[in-house]
């Protein structure tokens, strides 16, 4: 009887599509002042890095994207496993709205890795275990978009998705870990839970400021994939004739 | 304040290529993913509204 729980309003796709709907222009909106504030002393406040220079200015968008191509995995897949195991066709729609996102923040942690690692190391790749490791991530996202486009029933298409997404979610803490495991030529983690951060507070405040953009934006483009995807499987309902029959022609 | 010109910003200490080829790539990818979301639900309302036009005409089949 998932409709008496009050967190199950929202797996109602009218009711989630109405929700997105009315966050989006918010979070968009926040995604880009926390991008203006966090380029700001990113560029103008934060100083010249007295071993890397300039170069070192690519961690503005490099670590919070390599971190959101993380954490947007761990998203997409739980919400895969809660739209097989408890049969939630919502949950199902946002694993799918999540894995193109994932998937670019996957690249630009990749393509800002490279143009970081050639300046610094003299190379633009290494085969090394977290360089490695987060280009099977870029695969698994991949893997993931296409199986689910090549199944034409939607709802197994889903399930092999799920399937697929829990297995390579084995990759999350490889990655994560993989600097303290092996010998790498990544540096470890520049934050971490139990040790003050090596860097000047105003490079990590940017860094900071860029990853809650990155997050925010990560929810927009989310919750606005997943309306397109809600129409597309939803449009035989009443409640989406309805909303497609009153109001704003262009932007329901 | 870091920068005494423009042209010392955009050579950012002589890493401009790696410095702008990584942000240029990046704000390409978050400007033109929006874009897409947005045309992919335009794309989708305009299907359900065909679709829901055809079947209320009058001895359309159900």
């Amino acid at each position: 009887m998932a409709d008496s729980i009050p967190w199950f309003v929202f797996a109602a796709p009218s009711r989630f599509y109405r929700l997105a709907a009315a966050l989006e222009p918010w979070l968009w909106a926040i995604a880009a002042a926390l991008a203006a504030a966090g380029l700001y002393i990113g560029f103008f406040v934060a100083p010249t890095d007295a071993t890397q220079g300039d170069a070192y200015r690519i961690i503005f968008i490099h670590v919070p994207a390599a971190w959101m191509s993380m954490l947007v995995y761990l998203a997409m897949a739980s919400w895969a496993a809660v739209g097989w195991l408890l049969n939630a066709r919502m949950a199902s729609i946002l694993a799918r709205a999540l894995a193109p996102t994932g998937a670019i923040f996957t690249f630009i942690a990749l393509w800002t890795g490279a143009l970081w690692g050639r300046p610094t190391w003299g190379a633009w790749w290494v085969w090394d275990a977290r360089l490695t490791s987060e280009l099977i991530l870029l695969f698994l996202y991949l893997g993931f978009i296409a199986l689910v486009a090549s199944i034409d029933d939607v709802r197994r298409g889903d399930k092999a998705g799920a399937l697929l997404a829990i297995i390579g979610a084995v990759n999350i803490p490889i990655i994560y870990f993989s600097v303290r495991w092996w010998n790498t030529l990544h540096q470890g983690a520049t934050i971490n839970l139990t040790t003050a951060p090596k860097m000047a507070s105003t490079m990590l405040t940017a860094m900071l400021l860029m990853t809650l953009s990155f997050w925010a934006y990560a929810f927009a483009i989310s919750f606005s994939r997943a309306r397109a995807e809600v129409i597309e499987r939803e449009s035989r309902t009443d409640w989406v004739r309805q909303l497609l029959a009153g109001g704003d022609r262009r932007e329901p | 304040m870091n920068w005494n010109s423009a042209s010392e910003f955009f050579s950012m200490g002589g890493y401009g290529v790696y410095v702008w080829g990584s942000y240029a790539v990046t704000a390409v990818l978050l400007v033109i993913e929006p874009l897409l979301a947005a045309q992919r639900r335009r794309r989708a309302v305009e299907r359900a509204r065909e679709a829901a036009a055809a079947e209320s005409q009058p001895g359309a089949p159900q």
